[in-house]
């Protein structure tokens, strides 16, 4: 079985090596970035922190130097996701395409250059800290299943995940995705957008705007309840537990801001907001922080 | 004929300043400030404006209202978060006085009342200034303050004393207007001014042509425009017909301004200018102020709490250990 990896950041090294360290799967990974290609290819990908091992995959820069595969996993930032898929497409003819990333959204793009989709939450973390080296931060649940829109086969869902699983990613697949990938949407909603926008870490922006997340999730929650899905947990639980877990953590929005970088607000705040203002369910305090976002990444190319 | 003798500037700031220069060429004018070296000076050099006036006024200042005997008019021209210590000071003098507001947004008539029963005339002003020294100061816009009745206690001083007013401002070389309700204008520039200035405050953002940009459904304007149309609703639900549209100010300003500024615009609002110098913001009397009428109403404002609440917290992490301020 042949996989690829679209996005080779953390999360997608992750995987990557994960699934590498499995004799039956011939891995490849495609991302733009040339020298943590080059390092992948020479020395092989190396995990550090939660996980210590160094597996051999296959890195391109160049998706057309890819063999054809039948299962991609795509880890890139949502922003990528279009130019990510025109580059993989003939690639997977015929193959299921495994969304991994953050928000809402991405499995419809997905969906117009590939036959089969499998829609993903995941939880684990890491960060690059070279080239061919990532520091697994923290491990985490992966659940998957077939994306109603295009959907791969249960089939399909479930060797993918036994793959995983058995490469040391703990994954579940699941007959509806759609209930993990919204109940961390919300929350992703209530805690990322507003500590972008305070510069404050989570806990401590959950304490200044406990109300305020509540609105931005009970929006959110009212958006899945119209779309029919059932939620894992209650998002506003979440919240809670995650204050003194969390407290000083920076959500990756955050982190974005404070380098300037263009952050994934339109799949997660923004995200959330189109597809209640095109059901009918209006989610003003969404589409407001996502407008804030918007409008501070602005900021960064005004002139002085 | 006028009623009014001796007046009281308290607070010199640019706007202050500005008028204790131009009052004090034609009425006997006194100050009241907070710093004895900033009272020394200008009893000692008067208040020089250059700019668009030229001019220098003998003045008295001081720290103590004590010392500046019996004042008809008082003008309040400090910010609004230092109302509340002003009038710790004055609790208690100038018992013959009227005291006329300045203050950006709503609201600041109550904090002066719990102090004393002066008579109020609410008002604002959109002249500007520039401060060169504690003696000096650069009048820019030449812009009007408007002046009228405030709406909670409108039968004092009346509204013929607010005319004498409004005819010894412009007689001092100063553009005044008085309206015999001043909520159709006070309530237009409040709405226009509560989403620039909130909206710029979270985003970093100058009052630059994006403000009016709705092509696109993340553009800026569109949340500007919805904010501003939640306060239009607002200012209706509490019988108030505005007088201009805020969302055209909006255009028209941003239009003025230019993609890089202009001189005659300021571009980096009050708000803004505060987050960026890590100093409060007069956001709970501007933006602050329509979430608490909304409340009284009833109506909702989904828009100005959001933003209310984020310049609160972002000033509430300056503060605060392991902000990442």
């Amino acid at each position: 079985m042949r996989v690829c990896i679209i996005g080779c950041g953390a999360i997608g090294s992750l995987f990557g090596a994960h699934l590498g360290r499995l004799d039956d799967i011939e891995v490849w990974a495609y991302d733009p970035y040339k020298p943590h290609v080059d390092a992948i290819n020479e020395n092989g990908l190396t995990l550090t922190g939660e996980s210590n091992f160094t597996a051999r995959i296959n890195a391109r820069s160049d998706a057309s130097e890819i063999p054809p595969c039948e299962f991609g996993i795509i880890a890139a930032k949502t922003l990528h996701t279009r130019s990510a898929m025109e580059a993989v497409a003939p690639i997977f003819t015929d193959g299921a395409v495994c969304s991994v990333q953050n928000g809402v959204g991405s499995e419809e793009i997905i969906a117009e250059y590939v036959p089969r989709v499998i829609m993903g939450t995941t939880f684990p973390a890491g960060h690059i800290t070279g080239p061919g080296v990532c520091n697994h931060d923290t491990k985490g649940l992966s659940q998957i299943g077939p994306f109603d829109g295009k959907p791969a086969s249960q089939e399909e869902s479930d060797q993918l995940a036994e793959a995983l699983t058995r490469g040391g990613m703990e994954t579940i697949s699941t007959t509806d995705p759609r209930g993990p990938m919204w109940t961390k949407v919300i929350f992703n909603c209530a805690s990322n957008g507003i500590a972008a926008l305070t510069r404050l870490p989570h806990g401590i922006a959950a304490e200044q705007l406990r109300p305020l997340m509540s609105r931005v999730a009970q929006e959110g929650i009212a958006v899945a309840e119209a779309l029919g899905v059932v939620l894992e947990k209650n998002p506003e639980d979440m919240i809670n537990d995650s204050i003194p877990v969390a407290y000083t953590h920076k959500p990756s929005m955050l982190q974005d801001v404070l380098a300037q970088r263009v952050t994934e607000i339109d799949a997660i705040n923004g995200g959330v907001a189109s597809i209640g203002e095109r059901i009918g369910v209006p989610c003003p305090v969404n589409r407001t922080i996502a407008d804030l976002v918007k409008g501070l990444e602005h900021s960064w190319t005004l002139e002085d | 004929m006028t009623d009014i003798k001796r007046v009281c500037i308290v607070g010199a700031g640019a706007i202050g300043s500005l008028f204790v220069g131009h009052l004090g060429t034609i009425v006997e004018t006194t100050v009241l400030v907070r710093r004895e070296e900033h009272a020394r000076d200008l009893n000692d050099n008067g208040m020089r404006i250059t700019g668009k006036s030229d001019l220098t006024a003998q003045v008295t200042a001081s720290t103590n209202p004590a010392d500046l005997g019996d004042i008809d008019l008082v003008i309040l021209a400090t910010k609004t978060t230092a109302v509340e210590a002003s009038m710790k000071t004055l609790a208690g003098h100038f018992p013959n006085a009227t005291i006329m507001m300045v203050q950006n947004g709503l609201g600041c008539e109550r904090v002066v009342r719990q102090y004393g029963e002066w008579p109020i005339i609410s008002g604002l002003t959109f002249m500007s200034g520039v401060r060169r020294s504690d003696s000096h100061v650069d009048y820019e816009l030449d812009t009007p303050s408007w002046i009228g009745p405030w709406d909670e206690d409108a039968e004092r001083p009346g509204y013929p004393f607010i005319v004498q007013v409004e005819g010894l401002i412009n007689r001092c070389g100063l553009i005044c207007e008085a309206y015999q309700d001043l909520g159709p204008v006070q309530w237009s520039k409040l709405i226009f001014n509560s989403a620039v200035n909130a909206i710029g405050a979270v985003t970093d953002t100058p009052h630059v042509p994006c403000y009016a940009d709705t092509d696109e459904i993340s553009d800026l304007g569109n949340l500007v425009r919805d904010m501003m149309a939640e306060g239009v609703a607002i200012a209706r639900a509490k019988g108030i017909e505005l007088n201009s549209d805020p969302w055209e100010m909006n255009c028209r300003a941003v239009s003025q301004g230019g993609s890089h500024g202009s001189e005659e615009y300021a571009h980096v609002t009050s708000m803004l200018g505060d987050v960026r110098n890590k100093s409060y913001t007069e956001v709970d009397w501007i933006t602050g102020s329509i979430v608490r009428v909304a409340r009284e109403l009833g109506v909702p404002a989904p828009y100005h709490e959001t933003l209310y609440r984020l310049v609160k917290a972002i000033e509430k992490g300056w503060s605060m250990e392991g902000s990442a301020h």
